[in-house]
């Protein structure tokens, strides 16, 4: 690796303040499991790490029945999989950590990293001057684009690749963000964003803007809620799509629910008609059918990947099915 | 690596290296043999400016070391500490060969910067090792055949050693999940899985 100035900050201002993507840029550090593999490949090579270890109070994880659930940005991916409410309230978390990169990853990456790591497009890792780092063209588009975006792409057509992001938007998770200016509150839905919103970033944070904590509504006794992720092998690897679902159910009945997708589009992906649907959708097969058909009708697939519009409405329907078996 | 990757460091070195080797010519005109030296400070000065201290506790004996930045936990261990039965095979956190026990925990070492293992506790294969006797793990690899050509095994009994200290009793699913981060090129997979259930029945 080249070499790099390590910042040790003693709170959030001085992190802030030390951020920067000038000339002398200065990069956010947590667990380093992305960001040390970029440097490695030098896709970035930054003058300075901030390390947000340093920082006090990023680590911890709190519940209560009102508030819901409280996750310090610096908490471990196994950390968190480990905690007992996760474990007892929130299966669809619980269950896409487990399915996050490999136990080694997992005990030294931390959520808000997980949130905010690059793509992993082999043309952006690679040695490729792609539109995302400045260039003048997108070589997924006639080059090898199984793994790439069905929707929401364009000009650059990324997957997001983050599990545990696609868990959080199906939970109506927010996120906090602070700066040396001050602290703001973001839903997730409207943290990620799209190539044609700016191609240089996949999340709205600005330079010196630092994720504090995630923070996940309290769920009602009648919430059920799970993940599918589909990969290629047992050991570790990215979802080639996933499906993760929140459902209210009474009797018969789904009050509402919340479907949201993964390895699908450029960010965790959510359609606002599905979630409409959800709303009083008696449990029938027949049902869960017609509501996964509806799923990804946007899609525009790039020439090696219509596989997986089908692959994502089947996981869609077996994970209702599943939700709701009992 | 460590020499090619410090890329300023290297810069400000060649630098001093030029200053130095200037002053060098021109004391040798003069006959002064002094130069050498000042030429080894101002080096050194410039390398130590870069680097930062680091504690560490490798198998139960402390170290205070100084380090730079870029360089990651693997390179000490095998490097400054000689400790060289951590393997590094992908340098990407992909493989697992590398893996160590940080506070207890399974980590990539050539994932992490060696700083950020400050102040913590690091177990590698050779701490497993009590004397000359082989740890009941390195024996059920032995016993079961868990190796081919042995070069991901200890990462493989690194990872095992954490999987067991969490859970001594595992099922085979398990074992095959705790083991999930660590690749074999030589496919010895289902020998690894009956060595760490073999080393498990001991416990
Ligand atoms: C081999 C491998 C397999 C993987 N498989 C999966 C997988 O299956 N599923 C999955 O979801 N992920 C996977 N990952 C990604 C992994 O989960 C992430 O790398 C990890 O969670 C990132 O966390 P970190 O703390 O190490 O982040 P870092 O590497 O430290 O940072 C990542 C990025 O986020 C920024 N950042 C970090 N923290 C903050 C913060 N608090 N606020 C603002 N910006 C911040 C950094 O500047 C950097 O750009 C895999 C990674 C590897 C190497
Ligand atoms: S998909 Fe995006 S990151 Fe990949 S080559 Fe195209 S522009 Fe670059
Ligand atoms: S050498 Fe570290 S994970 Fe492969
Ligand atoms: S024994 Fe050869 S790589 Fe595992």
């Amino acid at each position: 690796m080249r070499y790099f100035d390590y910042i040790q900050p003693e709170n959030i201002k001085q992190a802030g303040e030390s951020a920067s993507h000038g000339w002398r840029k200065a990069l956010l550090y947590a667990g380093g499991t992305d960001l040390l593999g970029l440097i490695k490949n030098e896709v970035e090579s930054p003058a300075a790490l901030i390390n947000l270890k340093a920082i006090p109070g990023l680590n911890g994880i709190e519940y209560s029945e009102r508030e819901g659930l409280t996750i310090g940005a610096l908490v471990k991916l196994s950390q968190l999989s480990a905690h007992e409410a996760v474990r007892e309230r929130y299966s669809v978390l619980e269950q896409a950590l487990k399915e996050t990169a490999s136990p080694q990853l997992r005990n030294m990456g931390t959520i808000g990293g997980n949130l905010c790591q690059r793509p992993r497009c082999w043309y952006f890792r690679g040695d490729f001057h792609c539109l995302r780092k400045g260039g003048d063209i997108c070589y997924a588009v006639d080059g090898e684009n199984k793994y790439h975006c069905v929707v929401g792409g364009g000009p650059c057509f990324i997957v997001h690749p983050s599990d545990p992001a696609v868990a959080l938007l199906a939970l109506d998770a927010w996120v906090t963000i602070a700066s040396a200016k001050g602290t703001k509150r973001v839903a997730l839905k409207d943290f990620f964003v799209l190539p044609e919103d700016d191609i240089y970033r996949e999340n709205i944070l600005q330079p010196g803007e630092i994720v504090t904590h995630i923070h996940v509504p309290p769920l009602s006794e009648k919430t059920v809620s799970g993940y599918i992720k589909f990969r290629e092998r047992g050991a570790w690897d990215f979802a080639v799509v996933s499906v993760a679902a929140t459902l209210r159910i009474n009797g018969n009945t789904i009050i509402d629910g919340k479907a949201a997708f993964g390895g699908v589009a450029p960010k965790p992906w959510q359609e606002e008609k599905i979630n409409q649907r959800l709303k009083g959708l008696s449990v029938k097969t027949e049902n869960f059918e017609l509501l996964s058909a509806e799923v990804l009708k946007e899609a525009e697939p790039l020439n090696q990947n219509a596989f997986k519009l089908p692959l994502v409405r089947n996981l869609l329907k077996r994970l209702l099915v599943q939700l709701t078996a009992s | 690596m460590k020499k090619k990757s410090a890329s300023s460091s290297l810069s400000r070195r060649q630098f001093l290296k030029g200053f130095g080797s200037g002053v060098a010519g021109s004391v040798a005109l003069n006959k002064i043999a002094s130069a050498l030296p000042l030429q080894k400070t101002l080096e050194k000065a410039a390398d130590n400016a870069n680097r930062t201290p680091l504690k560490l506790s490798v198998n139960g004996k402390a170290y205070r070391l100084s380090v730079e930045p870029n360089r990651t936990l693997a390179e000490v261990i095998r490097e400054d500490l000689q400790l060289t039965g951590t393997k590094v095979v992908c340098n990407h956190g992909e493989c697992g060969a590398c893996t160590v026990l940080l506070d207890g925990e399974a980590v990539y070492s050539c994932h992490i910067l060696a700083l950020d293992a400050d102040g913590k506790s690091v177990t590698t294969i050779e701490g497993l090792l009590g004397g000359e006797e082989l740890h009941p793990l390195q024996k059920a690899f032995v016993k079961k055949d868990g190796i081919q050509c042995g070069f991901c095994t200890p990462g493989q009994i690194m990872a095992a050693q954490a999987l067991l200290l969490k859970n001594p009793h595992p099922a085979k699913e398990d074992v095959l999940e705790g083991m999930s981060g660590n690749l074999c090129r030589c496919g010895a997979y289902p020998k690894i899985i009956e060595s760490v259930l073999e080393a498990a029945k001991k416990d």
